[in-house]
C-alpha cells in the first residue's frame, strides 16, 4: 500500500531535487506578504465559513459554523426532568476533563487540601494531551529567557494575547519542566543531563522539551499513574451535558451523563473546573483533524449556556503538516520538529515553495494556495491533494539514525502502509489542529462565572488569534495548576445556595424568541461517523 | 451514496457478520457497520492504547493483536476489541521509591514469576519487546527497561494474556518513573533559571512589555530572531 503509481512520477522529482535543496532555504516572507498570503488563504479568514451568533454573551460576534450550530442549539438535557435535590456526589472541587490540564489541576486541588472528583467523557487520559508529539515550552536555555519566550508568543498570536496570562505562562514553564521531571517525565537530556530542546517555528530560541515524538504519551502515562496514586476519585465514560448554577448565580456543579446507563445525574461542587479541550472534531470548514476523537466542544457549550463569555473562538489552527496519504492517516499530525529538524516543504515538481520554518498559519497558507491557485499539489487516488514534506533530509543533515532516534512513533505509524519516511517524503496537507480562543479567563483560570474556571484549550486568550507551537503543552500544566490551586483555596470560605437549572430553560426561551430553528441538540458529545459518514470526505478541497 | 469503486468485503464484528468496504481500519469499519464507539476509541491515531482489538483471521489458528485505529481490515476477519483489562498496578509515593531492584520486586513480586514465554511480545500491537523488558526489570537493568518499553501505549493487552498474571506495562510504568527522577542528573541551569525568576529578574521587563506597541514586540522579536551565539546568551541577560 505505499505510495500508488499516480503519485511515483512526482516523488522521483522529489528526489532529483533534493541533492540541491540540501541546506537550503526559501526566502522567509516578509510582513506584508505574510500579511497577503494569510487574508487570501488561511481558512480563518474566509468569511463566507463563519456565521453570527444570535444569542447569549457573544450574541452579534462570529464563530465557525459548526460551533454556532451548537451554540444554537437547546440543551441536550430536560432541566425539567432532573431532580437537584438528590445529588449523586458532592464535592469541593469538581474537574471537568482529564487531559493535562484535568488531571493537572486535580491533582494540585488535592494537594491543596480539596477533596476532588475527577471526571471524563472517556477513559481516564483520553484527550489531545496523549497525542502531542513535539514538546513543552520553556526558556530553559542560557541563551533564552521567559522575555524572549514573552515577545515570541506575542508576535506569533499576532499581538491579541492577553498579556497577564502570557506573563503567567513564560515564568511558570520552566516550573513546570521540574515539576513534571519530579513525577517522573523521562524528558530528552544530554549527557550531562542538560535538557535536549528544539526551536519549533516562531520560537527564536530552542525551548520546545520533548520526549521523542511521544511527549504527551509519556506526559499522560505518569500524571494519570499519579491519579492512580493518590487515589482521587475519577468518574470514567460519564461527559458533562450542562452545568449547575445556584441562586446566587455561582457555579455549583454539574449535571453528568452515564455513558453506560444512559441515565443524568447532578453533582455538587464548591468549585468547578473545565477541562474539556477543543473543538477537532466538529471539523470547522469541513477540514481534515488532528484531534481526539471527544474534542467536541462541549465544554463551550455548557459555559456559554451558563453565561461565560467566549474570547476569539473564530480563530482556529491549521497545521501545516497533516497526513494526507495514506487516507487511513487522513489528518494525523507530523510533528513540527520534523520541519526544525530540516524537512522542507516541496510541491509536486519538487520546488520548495515557502520557508520551512515559517508559523503555522502561514505555512498553511502558502500550502494552500500552493495546491489551490497554483495547481502545484499532488493528487491521490482518493481525491486529497497534498504537498511534499521532504523527510530523508532529516537524516541526510543530522547523520543517518537521527530520523529514527526523534521520530519513531511517526516511522512505524507509516511503515504500516509501507511507507517509509527515512528515506520517501509524506505527503501532507493542513488539518484542524487547535482552537486558539476558548472560555475567557484572568491569571488564575476563573471565568465570568463565580467559581467556574476554565483551563487548557477550551479557555481562550494566552495565545491570541495564533498559538506557537509547544505552547500548548505548557499552557494545560501552568493553567491547570493555577486554576486548580485557587480552588483549593478559595473552596473554604465557598457557601453554596439552591442548585438550579434555570439558566438551561431561560437559554432555551431566547432561542425561541429568537426564532432559531435548531438543528441539533447540544453538547454533541460524540461526533456521528456511522455508516457513509465512516468515508473520509474533504469537502474544502472540491 | 457510495462510489462504485468500492469493493465490500465480509468481516464478523464479535461473531455478526457486516459487508463494509475494503481498505477500511477496523475502527473506521466499525463505524461503516454503524457502531457508536464509546470504549473502544480513543485518539485515533495510535498513541492512546484505547482500541486494542483482537483478530484471527480465515483458516487460521492464530490470534492477532491490533490497535483497531491502525490495522486495515481483511477479508474474513474475526474480530472483538479488549477496551478494559483488570490489570494489577500497585499503588506507590513517588518520592518514597527507592530506585532499585528491591522497590520493583516490593510492589511488583510477581514479576519473578515471569515463565519467559514470550506472549506478551506476540500481543503487544505496537511490537515492543515486552519479554525483553521484563527480563531487563527482573536483572534490575532500569535503563534497558525504559529504552525497550518507552512506546507503550498502556493498552494492557500483555497483562491479559500473560500466563503469570503479570502486568508489564505498569511495571514498566513505574521504573520509567523511578528512571526519571532518580536516574537522569539534574539540569543546574534549570535550577539557576528557577532561581532567576522567583528572585524577579525578569520581572521589570516583562512588566514594560506588557504596556509595548506591537510595533516595539515586532522590533524586539527581530532582533532576538538575528541574534546568535554568545551574543544571544548576552541578549538572554538583558544586555540589548
Amino acid at each position: 500500500m505505499a505510495y500508488p503509481p499516480e503519485m511515483q512520477e512526482s516523488l522521483k522529482r522529489v528526489e532529483a531535487s533534493r541533492n540541491s535543496r540540501l541546506g537550503g532555504n526559501f526566502p522567509k516572507l516578509t510582513l506584508a506578504e505574510k500579511a497577503a498570503v494569510l487574508e487570501t488563504y488561511h481558512p480563518d479568514f474566509r468569511a463566507d465559513e463563519k456565521r453570527e451568533i444570535r444569542v447569549g454573551p457573544n450574541k452579534g460576534g462570529i464563530a465557525p459554523r459548526e460551533l454556532v450550530d451548537l451554540l444554537e442549539s437547546p440543551s441536550r438535557l430536560d432541566p425539567g426532568a432532573i431532580d437537584l435535590t438528590k445529588v449523586a456526589h458532592k464535592t469541593d472541587v469538581l474537574v471537568i476533563g482529564s487531559g493535562g490540564a484535568g488531571v493537572t489541576a486535580a491533582l494540585t486541588a488535592q494537594e491543596n487540601g480539596a477533596e476532588v472528583l475527577l471526571t471524563t467523557k472517556l477513559r481516564l487520559g483520553d484527550s489531545n494531551t496523549i497525542m502531542a508529539e513535539g514538546g513543552i515550552a520553556a526558556a530553559t536555555l542560557p541563551e533564552d529567557s521567559p522575555v524572549i519566550h514573552y515577545v515570541d508568543t506575542m508576535v506569533g498570536g499576532r499581538g491579541k494575547n492577553i498579556p497577564e496570562l502570557v506573563e503567567a505562562l513564560v515564568n511558570d514553564a520552566p516550573f513546570i519542566v521540574e515539576w513534571l521531571t519530579s513525577l517522573g517525565v523521562n524528558f530528552d537530556r544530554l549527557s550531562d543531563g542538560a535538557y535536549y530542546a528544539h526551536m519549533p517555528a516562531g520560537h527564536s530560541r530552542r525551548r520546545s522539551h520533548s520526549v521523542k515524538d511521544i511527549t504527551g504519551l509519556e506526559f499522560m502515562r505518569v500524571l494519570c499513574d499519579e491519579v492512580r496514586n493518590r487515589e482521587i476519585d475519577v468518574l470514567e465514560f460519564s461527559p458533562a451535558v450542562e452545568l449547575i448554577l445556584d441562586d446566587r448565580g455561582q457555579c455549583a456543579g454539574a449535571v453528568f451523563f452515564n455513558f453506560d446507563t444512559e441515565e443524568y445525574f447532578p453533582v455538587e461542587a464548591k468549585a468547578t473546573i473545565l477541562a474539556t479541550g477543543g473543538m477537532g472534531r466538529l471539523h470547522p470548514q469541513g477540514f481534515p483533524t488532528s484531534n481526539h476523537y471527544g474534542a467536541t466542544a462541549d465544554g463551550l457549550v455548557m459555559a456559554y449556556r451558563a453565561g461565560a463569555q467566549l474570547l476569539y473562538i473564530d480563530f482556529v489552527q491549521y497545521h501545516p503538516t497533516g497526513v494526507a496519504w495514506p487516507e487511513q492517516m487522513l489528518g494525523l499530525l507530523v510533528s513540527e520538529a520534523v520541519r526544525a529538524q530540516g524537512a522542507q516543504v516541496v510541491n509536486v515538481d519538487g520546488e520548495m515553495f515557502v520557508d520551512r520554518l515559517e508559523t503555522r498559519d502561514a505555512l498553511s497558507a502558502a500550502i494552500i494556495r500552493e495546491c489551490g491557485e497554483r495547481r502545484k499539489g499532488v493528487l491521490t487516488p482518493t481525491g486529497m491533494v497534498g504537498t511534499w514534506l521532504d523527510t530523508p533530509l532529516v537524516d541526510m543533515m543530522g547523520g543517518e539514525g537521527t530520523f529514527m532516534r526523534r521520530f519513531a512513533g511517526i516511522q512505524g505509524r507509516l511503515k504500516k502502509y509501507g511507507i517509509d519516511p527515512i528515506r520517501e517524503p509524506i505527503l501532507i496537507y493542513p488539518t484542524q489542529h487547535y482552537q486558539n480562543g476558548g472560555v475567557q479567563v484572568n491569571v488564575n483560570g476563573e471565568t465570568d462565572i463565580p467559581n467556574l474556571y476554565a483551563a487548557g484549550e477550551v479557555a481562550g486568550g494566552v495565545h491570541g488569534h495564533n498559538r506557537l507551537g509547544a505552547n500548548s503543552l505548557v499552557d494545560i500544566f501552568v493553567f491547570g495548576r493555577r486554576s486548580g490551586m485557587h480552588a483549593a483555596q478559595k473552596v473554604r470560605g465557598i457557601e453554596i445556595e439552591k442548585l438550579s437549572l434555570e439558566h438551561v430553560r431561560a437559554y432555551g426561551e431566547a432561542l425561541r424568541k429568537a426564532a432559531i430553528t435548531p438543528r441539533t441538540s447540544s453538547p454533541m458529545l460524540l461526533p456521528d461517523y456511522r455508516f457513509e459518514r465512516a468515508l473520509s470526505t474533504v469537502q474544502h478541497v472540491k | 451514496m457510495l462510489p462504485d469503486i468500492i469493493t465490500m468485503i465480509p468481516i464478523y464484528i464479535m461473531g455478526r457478520k457486516y459487508r463494509v468496504p475494503q481498505g477500511l481500519t477496523i475502527l473506521k469499519a466499525m463505524e461503516f457497520a454503524g457502531y457508536t464507539l464509546k470504549r473502544g476509541c480513543g485518539c485515533r491515531g495510535g498513541v492512546c492504547g484505547a482500541c486494542v482489538t483482537m483478530y484471527r483471521l480465515k483458516d487460521n489458528y492464530r490470534l492477532n493483536v491490533g490497535l483497531a485505529c491502525q490495522t486495515v481490515i481483511e477479508s474474513h476477519m474475526y474480530l472483538m476489541q479488549l477496551p478494559f483489562i483488570p490489570a494489577h498496578k500497585a499503588i506507590y509515593t513517588i518520592k518514597n521509591v527507592r530506585a532499585n531492584d528491591s522497590d520493583i520486586t516490593r510492589f511488583y513480586p510477581e514479576l519473578m514469576r515471569c515463565l519467559q514465554c514470550n506472549t506478551c511480545t506476540k500481543s503487544c500491537p505496537m511490537e515492543l519487546d515486552v519479554m525483553g523488558y521484563v527480563a531487563a526489570a527482573m536483572r534490575g537493568d532500569l535503563e534497558r527497561v525504559v529504552e525497550l518499553s518507552m512506546e507503550c501505549v498502556m493498552c494492557g493487552m500483555c497483562a491479559a494474556r500473560c500466563p503469570a498474571d503479570l502486568s508489564p506495562f505498569n511495571i514498566a510504568l513505574l521504573i520509567r518513573r523511578m528512571y526519571g527522577r532518580y536516574f537522569i542528573a539534574p539540569s543546574p541551569q534549570l535550577e539557576k533559571r528557577l532561581n532567576e525568576i522567583s528572585g524577579g529578574e525578569f520581572r521589570q521587563e516583562i512588566g514594560r512589555l506588557k504596556k509595548a506597541s506591537e510595533a516595539e514586540l515586532m522590533e524586539r522579536f527581530k532582533n532576538f530572531q538575528s541574534t546568535k551565539g554568545e551574543a544571544a546568551v548576552e541578549l538572554a541577560r538583558g544586555k540589548e
